[in-house]
């Protein structure tokens, strides 16, 4: 199975990052651009066919890891 | 007094605290490598010095928070020994749990290397009893994470507690940081992080020795 984690800033805190590539957005003529959240992607391979303990793994792997939940919050996809 | 400094892949400030340590001291602190299981158990005083351990990868001091001696160096906290993180040291206390809230990338997507000015806030701390209470020291910077950030309740916790230590001066916060906090304690206030670097601001040849008085504190507090 293999699991893809989105981790992104939680709402409300500051992304000066996505802010920076929303203005050169702008700056390239995409007016339609409104606010950029920036984010990262991580792919993980796991050995574990059942999809509920995959979810449970890498639920916590993002807790005590992959995510800084005082400032970052993270969605989790799985594939078979 | 006996002392350590971690030495994490890409420390870079570890000797820098080194040397400051021997001064105050007159001993050599223990080097202790990340991988190493314990720091030696007669040591008062634990730095987590400044650089970029483990490239940064993931989020600045994640992975050196998950190093096997971090996991005495939490142990040694909670029984009492006092730990300074510094800079990358200071991200490693936040991502290990150890102080609260989080650095981030600084407002103004920079990283910032000069010295700038400092206010000390609170004098009641092993840290900080050597200065003098609004005090205003110099010490220098180097950081692209250094924009500290907690939710309203634990900033008002901090300051509400004489939990913030060291403020930028008035128009010279380099990174956004929430309440300009350059540097914390936390609750048993045994474990303070800093961004700016005190140990770099020791010897009169590289600038005033502002940082000095922080290493003899804790050599009075702790000795």
């Amino acid at each position: 199975m293999k699991a893809r984690v989105f981790v992104t800033l939680k709402n409300g805190v500051l992304d000066p990052q996505g802010k920076a590539i929303g203005h050169a957005l702008n700056g390239l003529g995409f007016g339609q651009v409104g606010e950029v959240r920036q984010g990262k992607v991580i792919d993980i391979e796991l050995n574990e066919r059942d999809e509920a303990k995959a979810r449970a793994s890498v639920k916590d792997m993002c807790e005590k890891l992959l995510a800084n939940t005082i400032i970052e919050k993270y969605e989790i996809e799985l594939k078979g | 007094m006996k002392t350590a400094v971690i030495v994490f892949p890409a420390s870079n400030r570890d000797r820098d605290a080194a040397v400051v340590l021997e001064q105050v001291t007159g001993q050599k602190p223990y080097m202790v490598w990340h991988a190493d299981s314990e720091v030696p158990s007669d040591v008062s005083l634990i730095v987590i010095p400044g650089g970029f351990s483990y490239g940064d990868y993931l989020r600045c001091g994640a992975m050196a928070a998950q190093s096997r001696i971090m996991r005495d160096v939490k142990a040694k906290a909670e029984k009492g020994v006092a730990v300074l993180g510094i800079c990358n040291g200071f991200q490693v206390l936040t991502e290990s749990g150890l102080l609260p809230g989080a650095l981030m990338r600084n407002a103004d997507l920079k990283f910032v290397s000069r010295d700038v000015g400092v206010v000390v806030e609170e004098t009641q701390s092993a840290f900080t009893r050597r200065y003098n209470k609004g005090e205003r020291v110099v010490y220098p910077v180097a950081h692209g994470e250094g924009n500290y950030y907690a939710d309203p309740e634990t900033i008002a916790r901090l300051e509400g507690e004489g939990r913030v230590l060291f403020r930028y001066a008035p128009g010279e916060n380099p990174n956004g940081s929430v309440n300009d906090i350059a540097g914390i304690l936390n609750e048993k206030r045994n474990v303070m992080g800093l961004m700016p670097h005190p140990e770099c601001a020791c010897d009169p040849l590289l600038g005033a020795p502002d940082g000095l008085p922080m290493f003899q504190g804790l050599v009075e507090a702790l000795g």
